[in-house]
């Protein structure tokens, strides 16, 4: 690994270009160059945090209206259902081709328009350049660039509501040869997904470039906070795993527009009639491309996550993160092991028993990396005399539901017992646990922590725990009984809810519970959503550093930080990222740039 | 505060931040091929017969269908765009700007002496009435040399604006703007190196 630049080689450099552009700098800039088309890395990260947080609450109203039909099939949707035209629900009642769209966008807009935008481009955004005493991102208008094509990408892929026959329906997984038939909305959730794979492409470069060449003066790799680490693992997932699904995307592209064959096999029959197409395609070419992305994007869904629960409880345990170098070569080892366990997706298509083998046996070597940084998490809290403040509640609730998520994964990762529970509910259960009570859970811990950085008020902490306790009972009121249903046997793709499926007799009654509790969830955020509004004229005043933190972005930097180059002057960094309660130290947390 | 880097390369990695910038941005194009080209193997092995069958006609060899002597022209223009690429970005090493323009000018005419070949072999096709949905063969040949095709055009257009207006900056910038010369040839090998893989894998395999 590569220690610091000396002091003479660096620094200086960055001071004089400092003082040379001082006075460039001081004018007003418009109102459009500030907020709208800003290169400074901040306001993009806001920009980002502001759609993605808009999008992750539409994806969760489709969710909605989805559980509101599974609980209560047929029955017209109360309050909004005149909204709805014809097309997708007469007088209120769904159409079995609307649930499929709503299925469809859910999935992906949450994990492409929400939870990735969120994690990366808004907390990576923000806090990555301040964490490690960088001005800005390496390549300020490619940043800028980045967030206007995923803002195009999410528009694209709100506009394919309104096309003839809706938005996409053949899932979030798009698998032919459905979504080679399928209409119009298909075709634009890939042109969606171009723009979204293109904006990720930026974004991860940049990153990349940023925190292997931006470090400040005595910030080694191994002086880099946790959160810094995760997005470096992050990035290079997203920079090599996702053209493999821009390819596959091309491909699709041109089997709906050239009609070629790429993924339609010869002598297709569809609705009792041969396709005339010239067919020699395979639809397993599709899941093989696909996959080799959406396995490592799980990890893209976890690794910040991660990263923002580990500041925060070493925050608020006062203490050292357990085994701190462990868990950075665990995440680097979980990052390479990414790419080559993507076919434990495809136990079902017949790959073959010695393919089965091989990605049986790196699914179960994965999962080490992540047991290990779990562990070493639940080890710091040890001793630890814990400050319950609200960011730390949704870090510790993202310990035990992140590991019932990842458990739960661990009977789909071999074959004989993926089988049986493939395409059931049980799936659905295993990745929400991971990825609502969860990612979600670390996204809310790292608003009510970062916020004070933001906006230089703290969230209301009555209203948070109040956030906190209402949802964490409440997803796991929709997600638990999951499992139950998935063991039944019930799949997953049922537009009534499994009325007319003879397999979910002894578990249908759960869908009303289930349903109930993904509405209380959604009453829950109304106190965040009051909360995070009024808290920016009426929160609590609070100096640079609330949290008595270590790291550079609360201790190098005033709250809310400076515009243009983040410092007063280049911190230069002494220690390493958390040194909390060190034996002889005059306060029980000693700042990164402390000598 | 300005961001450090840009022209400077940083000792302890001994890179500026674009160069690194560049080679990450390979890799992931690499990654993007690299999907198409296990995209062809997968097909390939799949198929009895390769090419195969094609308009009432079964093909046991690609270079029956396709156009092998202006495939290996447009070979020999590229690599040779690539060689006088490194000449433009040598001259501003040795600060002769002049040099500079008449290689950057030839390797701009190679990149678009490249597109008029493909044009004509494009063309060549669909007078036979040999369109992406004919074949699988066909549908991957289209998507790989139609993809490069947009990739050359891109680099195209980033030479053509360091040989024209960008080149104001040799005046004000000069180290800048040799570094910038030495990315656009980083990302025109680049292509010509995709292209020398898709030669011999479509046209002779």
């Amino acid at each position: 690994m590569t220690h610091g630049i000396e002091p003479e080689s660096g620094g200086m450099a960055v001071n004089e270009g400092h003082e040379a552009s001082e006075d460039h700098h001081h004018e007003e800039a418009s109102f459009w160059r500030k907020y709208i088309f800003s290169t400074d890395h901040k306001v993009i990260g806001l920009q980002y945090g502001f759609t993605a947080l808009l999008f992750l609450l539409f994806g969760f109203s489709l969710m909605i209206l989805m559980r509101w039909q599974l609980a209560y099939p047929g029955e017209p949707i109360p309050f909004i259902g005149w909204l709805f035209s014809d097309e997708t629900a007469p007088g209120g009642v769904m159409l079995p081709e609307f649930y499929n769209q709503l299925g469809a966008m859910h999935g992906t807009i949450m994990v492409f328009l929400g939870v990735v935008p969120l994690a990366v481009g808004a907390f990576g955004n923000y806090i990555v350049p301040l964490q490690i005493g960088a001005p800005d991102m390496a390549f300020p208008k490619l940043n800028m660039a980045s967030y206007w094509v995923f803002a195009v990408g999410g528009l694209i892929m709100l506009a394919s509501f309104m096309v003839p026959a809706g938005a996409a329906k053949a899932g979030w997984t798009s698998y032919p040869p459905l979504s080679n038939i399928e209409t119009m909305g298909q075709t634009m959730w890939l042109f969606g997904m171009v723009f979204l794979i293109t904006s990720s492409l930026l974004g991860a470069v940049n990153f990349l470039v940023t925190i292997i060449q931006l470090r400040a003066e005595g910030m080694t790799y191994f002086r880099m906070p946790f959160f810094t680490w995760t997005q470096l693992v992050t990035a290079l997932l997203l920079l090599l795993a996702f053209p493999p699904l821009e390819a596959a995307g091309i491909l699709q592209l041109s089997d709906r527009l050239l009609d070629t064959s790429f993924f339609m096999p010869s002598g297709l029959v569809i609705s009792g009639e041969v396709l005339d197409i010239s067919g020699g395609g395979s639809p397993l070419l599709w899941q093989h491309l696909f996959w080799f992305l959406a396995h490592p994007e799980v990890y893209v869904l976890i690794l910040p996550a991660m990263g923002i629960v580990t500041e925060i409880i070493a925050n608020n345990t006062r203490k050292p993160i357990w085994g701190l170098k462990l868990l950075i070569y665990s995440i680097i080892f979980l990052g390479f092991m990414s790419f080559i366990v993507w076919a434990h997706h495809m136990f079902i298509t017949g790959m073959g028993t010695s393919l089965s083998t091989f990605f049986q046996i790196t699914t179960m070597i994965i999962s080490i990396p992540s047991v290990i940084v779990l562990s070493g998490l639940f080890l710091t809290l040890w001793g630890a005399s814990i400050r319950f403040t609200t960011p730390m509640m949704f870090a510790l609730a993202f310990l035990p539901m992140f590991g019932l998520g990842g458990l739960t994964g661990l009977p789909l990762g071999l074959a004989p017992t993926d089988i049986p529970l493939h395409d059931t509910l049980y799936v659905i259960g295993h990745f929400h646990y991971v990825v609502a009570p969860g990612t979600i859970f670390a996204l809310f811990a790292g608003i009510y922590y970062w916020y004070p950085k933001v906006t230089g008020r703290k969230m209301n902490d009555t209203l948070g725990k109040i956030h906190f306790w209402g949802s964490f009972i409440a997803m796991n009121g929709i997600f638990f009984p999951m499992f139950f249903q998935g063991l039944a046997g019930v799949s997953r793709r049922l537009y009534d809810g499994g009325a007319s499926y003879d397999f979910a007799e002894g578990v249908i009654h759960f869908n009303e519970f289930m349903s109930i509790s993904a509405f209380i969830l959604l009453a829950f955020q109304v106190p965040f959503i009051i909360n995070f509004f009024m808290s920016i004229k009426k929160g609590k005043k609070v100096d640079s550093n609330p949290w008595e933190a270590t790291t550079l972005e609360w201790t190098a930097t005033t709250s809310p930080p400076l515009g243009h180059g983040n410092f007063e002057e280049v911190p230069s960094v002494y220690r390493g990222p958390y040194e909390y309660s060190v034996p002889g130290a005059d306060s029980d947390f000693s700042p990164q740039n402390q000598p | 505060m300005d961001i450090p880097y840009t022209v400077k390369t940083r000792p302890d990695t001994g890179v500026n931040n674009a160069k690194l910038g560049i080679w990450l941005f390979l890799a992931s194009e690499v990654m993007l091929f690299g999907g198409l080209f296990s995209a062809y193997i997968f097909l390939r092995v799949g198929a009895p017969v390769w090419p195969g069958p094609l308009l009432d006609h079964v093909y046991t060899h690609a270079s029956e269908v396709l156009n092998v002597p202006l495939a290996t022209i447009n070979t020999m223009v590229l690599i040779g765009s690539s060689v006088t690429i490194v000449m433009a970005w040598a001259s501003l090493a040795m600060g002769d700007f002049k040099k500079y323009k008449m290689y950057m000018l030839i390797t701009i005419l190679c990149g678009f002496a490249f597109l008029v070949i493909k044009y004509f072999e494009y063309s060549d096709k669909f007078s036979h009435g040999y369109f992406p949905e004919e074949s699988t063969f066909l549908a991957i040949y289209f998507v790989l040399t139609g993809l490069h095709m947009i990739h050359v055009i891109g680099g195209i257009i980033v030479n053509l604006y360091f040989w024209g207006p960008g080149a104001k900056m040799w005046d004000t910038d000069p180290d800048r703007f040799k570094h910038r010369i030495e990315i656009a040839g980083l990302y025109w090998h680049f292509v010509d190196i995709v292209w020398i893989f898709l030669f011999p894998t479509i046209y002779l395999l």
